[in-house]
């Protein structure tokens, strides 16, 4: 069991955030949404796991490579 | 109607440039609405007036009803261009400004209110006697209500929102189990973003081409103005236009604007509007999309084949002005092609990146046109879209269009962000895009295959 933090890979707001600390998570599916220049950027875990940790809320900005949350696999 | 003599522009970036330019041309003075992220904007220096109308975030600027109209009132302004995006197709705002005596820029409101309904545009089509793709008529109140008419027509399926459009609010279903998880989280999307949850159902058809029609109404009269090959897309955003579309025969084409201009006449349109159209090129079939009540993007494609102002022609119009010319007399010459200019990484799946264009220098040249807002020093605010510079070029057939759309790329200088430029460079070099042999899921499913972006596109 490791915690894999998962980052930023934009600038931009958070601007959903589909999931709560405990959940159990599946692989490629959004986590949460950032938004960066009119676009939808979803977050995504390459493996499935179980969410440990939120750093962000909607409406925070993010910057490139900053962590969002935390998965445990 | 009383003459135009002062357009507010209720809009940003490089249309709001286009906006001043034909305002410009016509004699009409210009107030640009600007947000403070835009206050060091080209269209805020080219305006005879600009006036601050919010904060950096559209909410509270360019979307910001009362904020805009208060300020054109102000300003002295007559009449308000909505452009793209932001307020164009927000009924409630058309109507606001005829309330304000602020002429509209734009269609009638009860027509933007209709055809911004998704399902209530395509129960309209059927009824004109535009081909719809099999699905629901109505937008869906339950799931069983889904799942019978999914069965009837096949998987795979979409599930969009009424209130979408543009390729937003809308889901691939591709087996009966996942269908109810589906349109519930469609709805509730859709709920989220639009503020209505209807949904409705239609056959997904693939492979096919995006292709859309311009027709320009008066109120009275409607003309069309050609098609526009859109096909060449990544999320369901548009990244090359051109004319006319190599999926069309001569027939086709007569069918597919004969139809545009009857379901716009149903309407009485009036101003410019687009109807959008999937092209099953095999079988040479069409189907209605959407339409679009307001000034296009890639609307130059369309003025560079007719050598026709389509954004004074949508003024005139909203002055009073009859259609100044018949059917029959519109010419298209050549062929025109558009790339969009964005600041994305392609190798990152088309991510937006907002900065400082540290260098910019467009092409220019024989059949080139660049629209663009941008400047050296310019900075990308992260609130708004991508674009950057629509480079549209013009050619006497698809090959010199080609060849002279490869020259401007390898002329556009963009330094400080990354950008679309050397993506179009490989698109129009790929054999598949020179023969036309393409569908809307291309870039994804051909020139991504394998790509570790791929599943971004």
């Amino acid at each position: 069991m490791a915690d894999t933090t998962i980052c930023s890979e934009i600038a931009g707001t958070v601007w959903k955030v589909f999931v709560e600390v405990g959940d159990a998570v599946e692989a490629d599916v959004p986590l949460l949404l950032l938004e960066s220049m009119k676009m939808e950027i979803p977050v995504v875990s390459s493996d499935p796991g179980v969410v440990v940790e939120i750093f962000v809320a909607v409406g925070d900005s993010v910057a490139q490579g900053s962590p969002v949350l935390s998965i445990r696999c | 109607m009383p003459k135009i003599r002062r357009v507010f522009v209720a809009n940003r970036g490089e249309i709001a440039v286009r906006i001043i330019r034909a305002c410009r041309d016509l004699g009409i003075q210009t107030v640009q609405a600007y947000s403070e992220a835009d206050a060091n904007s080209l269209p805020v220096r080219l305006a005879d007036e600009a006036v601050c109308v919010g904060v950096a975030a559209s909410k509270h600027s360019y979307l910001n009803h009362a904020a805009l109209i208060g300020a054109a009132k102000a300003s002295g302004a007559d009449a308000i261009h909505p452009g793209y995006g932001f307020l164009s197709e927000n009924a409630d705002f058309a109507e606001l400004c005829e309330a304000a005596e602020l002429v509209y820029i734009g269609a009638q409101s009860s027509v933007i209110r209709l055809m911004g309904d998704k399902a209530a545009a395509r129960r309209l089509a059927a009824e004109t006697g535009v081909p719809i793709s099999h699905g629901s008529e109505d937008p869906l109140d339950n799931p069983e209500r889904a799942a019978e008419i999914a069965n009837r027509i096949g998987y795979p399926i979409l599930v969009k929102a009424a209130a979408g459009g543009g390729g937003r609010g809308m889901r691939i279903v591709t087996t009966a189990a996942d269908l109810r998880d589906s349109v519930e989280r469609a709805s509730m999307e859709a709920a989220a973003a639009f503020g209505s949850g209807a949904v409705y159902i239609e056959k997904y058809l693939h492979p096919v081409r995006h292709v859309e029609v311009q027709v320009l109404g008066d109120g009275k009269r409607v003309v069309h103005l050609g098609e526009r090959d859109c096909t060449i897309q990544r999320r369901h955003q548009k990244l090359v236009e051109e004319s006319p579309s190599s999926a069309l025969t001569p027939g086709l084409r007569r069918r597919i604007t004969e139809s545009a201009v009857a379901l716009a006449s149903r309407v009485g349109y009036r101003s410019a509007g687009t109807i959008e159209y999937i092209v099953d090129e095999a079988r040479q079939e069409f189907f209605f999309i959407e339409m679009n009540t307001r000034i296009q993007v890639e609307h130059p494609v369309t003025e560079m084949l007719t050598g026709l102002d389509l954004v004074a022609l949508q003024i005139r119009i909203a002055a009073g002005e009859p259609l100044p010319f018949e059917q029959s007399q519109i010419r298209f010459t050549g062929h025109a092609i558009e790339c969009r200019i964005n600041a994305e990484d392609p190798e990152r799946g088309f991510l937006p990146q907002p900065g400082t264009l540290t260098e910019y220098s467009a092409p220019s040249g024989p059949g080139v046109r660049v629209d663009s807002h941008a400047f050296p020093g310019y900075s990308l605010p992260p609130q708004y879209d991508s674009l950057i510079a629509k480079l549209i070029v013009l050619g006497t057939d698809r090959e010199e269009a080609r060849a002279r759309m490869q020259r401007a790329l390898r002329e556009f200088h963009i330094v400080g962000v990354p950008t679309t430029v050397k993506f179009h460079q490989r698109l129009m070099a790929e054999p598949d895009f020179v023969t036309g042999n393409v569908h809307t899921r291309y870039l994804k499913d051909t020139m991504w295959a394998g790509h570790p972006a791929q599943k971004m596109l």
